[in-house]
């Protein structure tokens, strides 16, 4: 089977990771929707889910693969409780900003 | 059945105690005295059966409850040895107790707390007895601590008057002094012998396999310094003149014929090992002369008739321990009988005369009162001529042995001893004639009520006087009933009778010659001149110095007192400053950490994230530098 990395090589897929990793990073520090953050950290979770799998093609080895899968589903079980947690944010203080939420302020 | 009867011996006063101290209120002041007075008779009954058997069959019994500490090979026994020296003790100690305790009745009818007073002198018997007939070392240092509690709080049992509760704690406090060093002895005493047990030690001791001279000198100075707490020799003797503060009963009980007598009583208890310290009982004999003859010029000129009494009796203590240096203990003990008759007699009749004069204790203002009060008079006449040494009273017969015996020690002892034998007679004669003879010169108010006291006050005083008087008879030169009684509890020592030659008829003389040359001075000055003490301003020189007691208590002030306080109050301003600096500057870091720490602590979600991803960029670039 011909091998996808003959193509484009591996570190096109590494350079695109590192770019939208810092994507994301800069969208966590930058952007003050919630929804936006959460975006971002979606963004993040890809990259290394890209990475996963270029290396796990690269090194020819099926575990890499694999681990995607948990990530994702433990991306979507985040979202899940992510997102609830907002909506009672924004019950509670009508607001989603981050900078809105300083109740901890020591 | 000796178990049973040496139990109820020594808990009746106990129980005495329980009852008045919680219900003595309910019982009435009548009620209260009597159970006071009652149980301390039973004790004395049992002890004369117990004396009474060992006259007879010369046997000590000993006692034992239960064993009390075992720690590996050393074990004390909670136990009771009744011999020849406890007994003969406890004679004195129950007989004059019970008397004072009938005294009592009467002579604190008045005082709303007489159930308390009672209740108080019940559990200083109880303490006594403990003290007196412990089988160890431990349980006589029991009773020695509480004979101490109980004459603190008789001491400071008026304590509405402050000047009474200070008396009270220099008590409290001087005899603190000694106990450390009888505590220290035990130890010593303990870790030498392997055991504190009075009858083990004797035959450890007199077997003659311990020789280990210098732990047993340590042993018998610090033991020595405890005698001389209770027993008020110098330099601890201070806080005896001030107990006077009592009830004169408690004065009469406590501070002269009982508890001072504890350090004589656990010397001669310990005979043996002081037998083996003769430079300790050097000192103990020049220790003992020098607090005689100080005390005695001190008495010359008190005007406070209870503290010439106290005075004499610091005096009287110090003959008694110039007789313990000399390894005389027989006659030491002797003594103590004697002046426990004569000195508690002394001691009620002052508090006779107190009372008739309505709390009156200066003799100035005394005089004259040998008409109205002649059963006191008599009883104390009898008394002083006993205590001066006047042939046939019971103190001529002590007194002389305790002076022949220095004499044959060290004549300069005996000098001293003979000085303070010749101011005793002044002294006493003294307070004789300024307080019974001449004019009345207190109020007009006081004269109207001078009275003879009731029965119960005047009975104990017959009784007193009497042993006073004839008291001498147990010990005579030449046919001594007294060492033939203790010659079982000296096993070891030759009985030495002093032969009756021609230097002890000499000696005798000179003693006679000496008291009736004090009592002469003092009958020209106070009875043919009719001198009386002036105001306390009017002391002059040696007087002056005298009077205020060679300002032992000043000089105690400045050298002890006042350092203390003083470094307590460097300690307070300085050192606790400086600690509590350091301890609270802990807290003080900590709170100021937290409080700016606290200030990271925004709330702001944006931050904590990008403090977070710097964070883990610098761990990772850290990472991938190393490697």
């Amino acid at each position: 089977m011909d091998n996808v990395l003959n193509h484009i090589g591996i570190e096109n897929y590494i350079f695109l990771s590192v770019i939208l990793f810092c994507i994301g990073v800069f969208g966590v520090l930058y952007r003050r929707n919630a929804i936006i953050v959460f975006m971002s950290i979606e963004i993040m979770l890809n990259a290394v889910n890209l990475l996963f799998v270029a290396f796990s093609t690269y090194h020819q080895d099926a575990n890499g693969q694999v681990f995607v899968f948990f990530s994702m589903a433990v991306a979507a079980a985040e979202v899940a409780v992510g997102l609830a947690i907002l909506v009672a944010v924004f019950r509670n203080i009508g607001s989603i900003d981050v900078a809105n939420l300083k109740n901890l302020k020591g | 059945m000796d178990t049973t009867l040496a139990l109820v011996l020594i808990l009746a006063p106990l129980f005495g105690f329980l009852l008045n101290i919680f219900f003595g209120k309910q019982l009435g002041k009548t009620l209260s005295g009597a159970i006071g007075t009652f149980t301390v008779i039973v004790s004395f009954a049992v002890t004369l059966y117990f004396f009474l058997n060992i006259t007879e069959t010369n046997q000590a019994i000993q006692v034992k409850l239960f064993d009390w500490i075992a720690i590996s090979d050393f074990k004390v026994d909670f136990g009771f040895l009744l011999d020849h020296l406890s007994l003969l003790w406890l004679m004195f100690v129950t007989g004059i107790g019970a008397l004072i305790h009938l005294y009592s009745i009467s002579y604190m009818h008045d005082d709303e707390n007489m159930h308390k007073f009672f209740a108080y002198l019940n559990l200083f018997v109880f303490f006594m007895i403990s003290l007196v007939i412990g089988s160890n070392l431990l349980i006589m240092f029991i009773g020695w601590e509480g004979v101490g509690l109980c004459s603190y709080l008789l001491i400071g049992f008026w304590y509405k008057n402050q000047d009474f509760n200070d008396a009270a704690k220099k008590a409290f406090i001087m005899n603190r002094i000694g106990d450390l060093g009888l505590l220290v002895g035990i130890f010593i005493v303990g870790f030498v012998f392997k055991t504190i047990d009075f009858a083990e030690l004797k035959t450890i001791v007199l077997a003659g396999t311990m020789n280990n001279e210098m732990w047993i000198t340590i042993a018998a100075i610090a033991l020595f310094i405890g005698a001389a707490g209770k027993s008020a020799q110098i330099p601890l003797y201070t806080w005896l003149p001030d107990a006077m503060a009592g009830p004169t009963p408690v004065s009469a009980l406590i501070h002269a014929a009982t508890m001072v007598t504890a350090g004589i009583f656990m010397i001669t208890r310990l005979y043996f090992l002081f037998d083996l310290a003769p430079l300790v009982q050097d000192a103990i004999a020049i220790i003992g002369a020098i607090t005689s003859l100080v005390a005695a010029t001190i008495a010359l000129v008190q005007t406070d008739i209870k503290k010439v009494l106290a005075y004499s009796t610091v005096s009287q203590l110090g003959l008694m321990f110039l007789a313990l240096g000399m390894g005389a203990y027989e006659i030491a003990v002797f003594h103590v009988i004697t002046h426990a008759f004569f000195k508690a007699c002394l001691f009620l009749g002052s508090g006779s005369v107190i009372h008739a004069l309505h709390n009156e204790q200066d003799m100035r203002k005394m005089g004259g009162l040998r008409k109205a009060m002649p059963i006191t008079f008599i009883t104390m006449l009898l008394s002083s001529l006993a205590i001066s040494g006047i042939f046939p009273l019971a103190g001529f017969w002590s007194k002389d042995e305790i002076l022949m015996t220095a004499f044959h020690g060290n004549p300069v002892l005996w000098v001293i001893g003979s000085l303070a034998s010749i101011f005793t007679a002044f002294y006493m004669f003294r307070l004789m004639f300024l307080t019974f003879f001449n004019d009345f010169r207190g109020t007009e108010e006081q004269k109207k009520h001078l009275h003879e006291s009731p029965a119960l006050i005047t009975f104990p005083l017959i009784v007193l006087a009497i042993l006073a008087t004839v008291g001498g008879l147990i010990s005579l030169p030449g046919n001594s009933w007294l060492n033939h009684y203790l010659a079982p509890f000296f096993p070891n020592k030759e009985h030495i009778a002093h032969a009756l030659g021609q230097t002890e008829y000499i000696l005798m003389a000179i003693a006679t010659v000496g008291a009736l040359v004090g009592i002469g001075v003092a009958y020209a000055k106070y009875m043919k001149q009719n001198q009386v003490p002036g105001a306390d301003a009017t002391f002059t020189g040696i007087s002056k110095v005298l009077y205020n007691k060679y300002y032992v208590d000043e000089i105690y002030d400045a050298i002890f007192v006042k350092p203390i306080n003083a470094l307590s109050n460097f300690f307070r301003d300085f050192v606790e400053v400086g600690l509590s600096a350091f301890v609270f500057g802990f807290g003080k870091v900590a709170n100021e950490l937290s409080f700016q720490g606290k200030k990271l602590q925004t709330g702001s979600i944006g931050f904590y994230l990008f403090i977070f991803v710097i964070g883990f960029c610098a761990i990772i670039s850290y990472l991938f530098i190393e490697l």
